[in-house]
C-alpha cells in the first residue's frame, strides 16, 4: 500500500517521504495529507522523496504533478527526488505550470433576458420548423397520392402491422377498463334515480363521439409516435438519414409518409375496436345492475346517431395523421448521441399529446356549430 | 513464455451454430504489444469480446491473469475487469457526458479520489493523447479521430495491466497514428502495461507490435503466430506474406 511520512523541517528544508505502490486506489487519502504538508510548509523548501516508491502509475503522477503546480514562492518550490527513470518519464510528459491554470470552465450561464430571448427564439423555429415539415409532408403526401406506385408500400405494412395490430391487445386493455369504470360510476350516481338503463346513453355517447378516438390516440402517441421518433432518431445519429439525402431519396418521402399512412389507415379500425371494447365492458357492468344485453342494446343504438360515431372517426384520422408526422419530425430533428434520441421520443409523445388535445377541442367547437 | 497475462486455451467462439474460430490457443506475454490481424470479416473483434468476457465462449477459455472471465461473477468478475481497459471499434463515449466526464466516471465509481484530483487526472489523461482543453465538449461536438483519442484515455482511466484496443489507428491521420503508435510504447516503457490491439495499419504494426497472430475465416482460427517482420518475409503460408505486404488477391481487379 502507498504511504506518506513527512519528516521536520531542517533548516528551511521539509521532506515529504511517498513510498508504497502509488496507483488509482491508494493515492486517493494521500492526496489531503500531501497537501496538509504543502500548506504545513508554507516557507520551506519541500522535498518529496520518492526513492521507495515500488509503482507510480497515472493516478500517482498526477499526485506528484498536483503538487508541483500549487503556487508557492520561489524559494520554497517544491521537488521531486529519487522517483525511478521509467516513472520519472511518465512525469516529465507533464508540465505542471500548464495544469496549474484552472480546467477551462463551461461557459457561464447567460443573464435572463439572454435565455428569455433565446427560449422565444427557440419556440419560433421550433414553430417554423413544424411549418415547414406540414408543407414538406402535405406535398409529399400529395405527391404519394398521384403516384401510388412510389410510395414503399411493403415499408408502410411493416409499419402499419407494428402500430396497429400490434396494438391491438393494449387498445383492448385500456378500452375495456374504460368501459367499466365510465358505467360502473355513473350506475351507481344513477342508481338512488332508478336511472340505470341510462347509463347506455351516456356510455356510447361519450365513448363514440370523445373517449374512443381521445384514448386511442394518446395510446398511439405513446406507442407509435415515441417508436416513430425513435427510429428516425437512430438513423439520423446513424447517417443512415444523410445516405438518404445523398442517394437523392428525399427523406420525407421515404420516411415519413409511409409511417404518417400507415399510421393514420390504421388509427380507424384501432378506434372501431376501442369503442366497441369499451361498450361491451359497460354492457359487463349493466348486467350486474340488472339491465339485460338487449336492453342495453337497444338504448344505445337508438339515442346515438351515426354521426357520432362517424365525427368520432373523422376526429380521429386527423389524430393519426399529426401523430405520425410530429413523431418523424421529432426523429429528424434529432440531434447527435443516445441520449438526443431519447429527448426526440419524449418530445414527439409530447407533442403529440398536445396536439391531440388541441384538435380535439377544435373539433367540439366546429361540431357545435354545424350542430353535429 | 515465462510469464504470460493473458493465456487463451482452445477457445471456440461464435454464436449458436455459427463457429468463427474453432481452436484458438495462444498467450500473451506481461508487457507485451500483442497484435491480432485478419481480413475484414474473420472475427477479430469477436475474438477480443470473448476474451473480455462480453460473449460467451463456445468451448475452451480465455484467462486474465490466471482467472477465467466467463465462469467468474460477482466481485472476482468485477476484479478482473478493473485490470483491463477495452477501447471499442467506435469509441463509444458516453454522449450526455463530456470527455472529462467519460473519463472521470471510472474514477467516481472505484477510487476515493478528491473531486479535484478526478479533474486532474482527466485532464493529465485527455493530455496524454493530445486532447488538452477538449474536456469540456461532448462526444457530439467532436471529430471521429478525437473521438477514438478519447476513448482510449478512458481506456486507461485506472491505469488497467491490460489495454484491449479494438482498431485504434483506424480513422486517424499518419501523424497522430504514430504518435498514438508512441504513446502506446511509451506507457509500456513505463507502466508495463500489456496491450492487445487489433490492427489493419501495417505501419503501425511494424512499429509496435512485439508479436502478432493472424486469423483467417476459411481457417476457422490462427494461420500465423509470431513476429510482424519475420512472419512478412519468412512465413511459408502465401496469404500470409501477401496480407503483411499489402497485395492484392492475384486477379481480384483485371487489370
Amino acid at each position: 500500500m502507498a504511504a506518506l511520512a513527512l519528516q521536520p523541517d531542517a533548516g528551511g528544508l521539509a521532506t515529504i517521504a511517498l513510498s508504497g505502490r502509488l496507483d488509482a486506489y491508494s493515492v486517493g487519502p494521500l492526496w489531503a495529507q500531501a497537501h496538509d504538508a504543502l500548506r504545513a510548509h508554507p516557507r520551506s523548501k519541500l522535498v518529496v522523496d520518492c526513492s521507495r516508491v515500488d509503482y507510480c502509475d497515472g493516478a500517482g503522477v498526477a499526485l506528484l504533478v498536483d503538487m508541483l503546480r500549487q503556487a508557492r514562492p520561489a524559494d520554497a518550490a517544491v521537488e521531486i527526488r529519487g522517483l525511478a527513470g521509467r516513472f520519472q518519464k511518465l512525469l516529465d510528459q507533464f508540465d505542471p505550470k500548464a495544469l496549474a491554470a484552472a480546467a477551462p470552465a463551461a461557459a457561464p450561464p447567460a443573464p435572463l433576458v439572454a435565455r428569455v430571448g433565446r427560449a422565444g427564439a427557440r419556440v419560433l423555429a421550433d414553430l417554423y420548423a413544424l411549418v415547414a415539415f406540414l408543407g414538406e409532408a402535405a406535398a409529399a403526401l400529395a405527391y404519394a397520392l398521384r403516384h401510388p406506385r412510389g410510395v414503399r408500400w411493403r415499408d408502410a405494412l411493416r409499419i402499419a402491422e407494428e402500430a396497429g395490430v400490434n396494438a391491438l391487445p393494449i387498445v383492448a386493455l385500456i378500452g375495456f377498463l374504460m368501459g367499466v369504470i365510465l358505467a360502473f360510476q355513473s350506475a351507481i350516481a344513477m342508481k338512488p334515480f332508478g336511472a340505470e338503463l341510462f347509463v347506455a346513453n351516456l356510455l356510447s355517447l361519450a365513448l363514440l363521439r370523445e373517449l374512443g378516438p381521445l384514448m386511442t390516440a394518446i395510446l398511439l402517441a405513446g406507442r407509435s409516435g415515441a417508436a416513430f421518433a425513435a427510429e428516425i432518431g437512430t438513423m439520423k445519429v446513424n447517417q443512415e438519414v444523410d445516405a438518404l439525402t445523398t442517394m437523392g431519396l428525399d427523406p420525407v418521402r421515404f420516411l415519413v409518409v409511409t409511417r404518417v399512412l400507415a399510421a393514420t389507415a390504421m388509427i380507424v379500425p384501432l378506434v372501431v375496436f376501442a369503442d366497441l371494447i369499451g361498450l361491451l365492458g359497460g354492457a359487463l357492468v349493466m348486467l350486474s345492475f340488472d339491465i339485460p344485453l338487449q336492453a342495453y342494446y337497444n338504448q344505445a343504438v337508438s339515442y346515438t346517431r351515426v354521426a357520432d360515431f362517424l365525427g368520432g372517426l373523422a376526429k380521429s384520422l386527423v389524430f393519426g395523421l399529426l401523430i405520425a408526422g410530429v413523431g418523424c419530425l421529432r426523429g429528424l430533428q434529432t440531434e447527435t448521441g443516445a441520449a438526443a434520441v431519447g429527448i426526440s421520443a419524449t418530445s414527439a409523445v409530447v407533442s403529440g399529446i398536445v396536439l391531440i388535445v388541441v384538435v380535439d377541442g377544435i373539433f367540439a367547437v366546429l361540431f357545435y356549430y354545424l350542430d353535429l | 513464455m515465462s510469464d504470460p497475462i493473458i493465456r487463451v486455451e482452445n477457445l471456440r467462439t461464435g454464436f449458436g451454430d455459427l463457429v468463427l474460430h474453432d481452436s484458438v490457443s495462444f498467450e500473451v506475454g506481461r508487457g507485451e504489444v500483442f497484435a491480432i490481424l485478419g481480413g475484414s470479416g474473420c472475427g477479430k473483434t469477436v475474438l477480443l469480446k470473448t476474451m473480455i468476457g462480453l460473449y460467451p465462449p463456445l468451448a475452451g477459455r480465455a484467462l486474465i491473469a490466471g482467472a477465467d472471465i466467463a465462469r467468474a461473477d460477482g466481485a472476482a468478475r468485477l476484479a478482473i475487469l478493473q485490470r483491463i481497459g477495452v477501447m471499442y471499434q467506435l469509441g463509444a463515449l458516453f454522449g450526455s457526458m463530456t470527455l472529462a466526464g467519460n473519463i472521470r466516471l471510472p474514477l467516481e465509481e472505484y477510487t476515493a479520489l478528491p473531486d479535484d484530483a478526478m479533474d486532474l487526472v482527466a485532464r493529465m489523461k485527455l493530455e496524454l493523447v493530445q486532447l488538452q482543453g477538449a474536456g469540456t465538449l461532448t462526444p457530439a461536438e467532436i471529430s471521429g479521430g478525437m473521438m477514438k483519442r478519447a476513448a482510449i484515455a478512458r481506456a486507461m482511466a485506472l491505469d488497467p495491466d491490460i489495454v484491449f484496443l479494438d482498431e485504434p489507428s483506424g480513422g486517424l491521420d499518419p501523424i497522430t497514428s504514430a504518435e498514438l503508435d508512441q504513446l502506446i510504447l511509451r506507457l509500456r516503457a513505463s507502466l508495463g502495461i500489456t496491450f492487445v490491439v487489433i490492427t489493419h495499419e501495417l505501419a503501425s504494426l511494424f512499429a509496435i507490435a512485439d508479436r502478432c497472430i493472424m486469423l483467417d475465416r476459411a481457417a476457422k482460427g490462427i494461420i500465423a503466430e509470431g513476429k510482424p517482420a519475420e512472419l512478412r518475409d519468412h512465413s511459408p503460408n502465401p496469404k500470409v506474406r501477401q496480407f503483411f505486404n499489402r497485395m492484392a488477391e492475384p486477379g481480384a481487379v483485371a487489370a
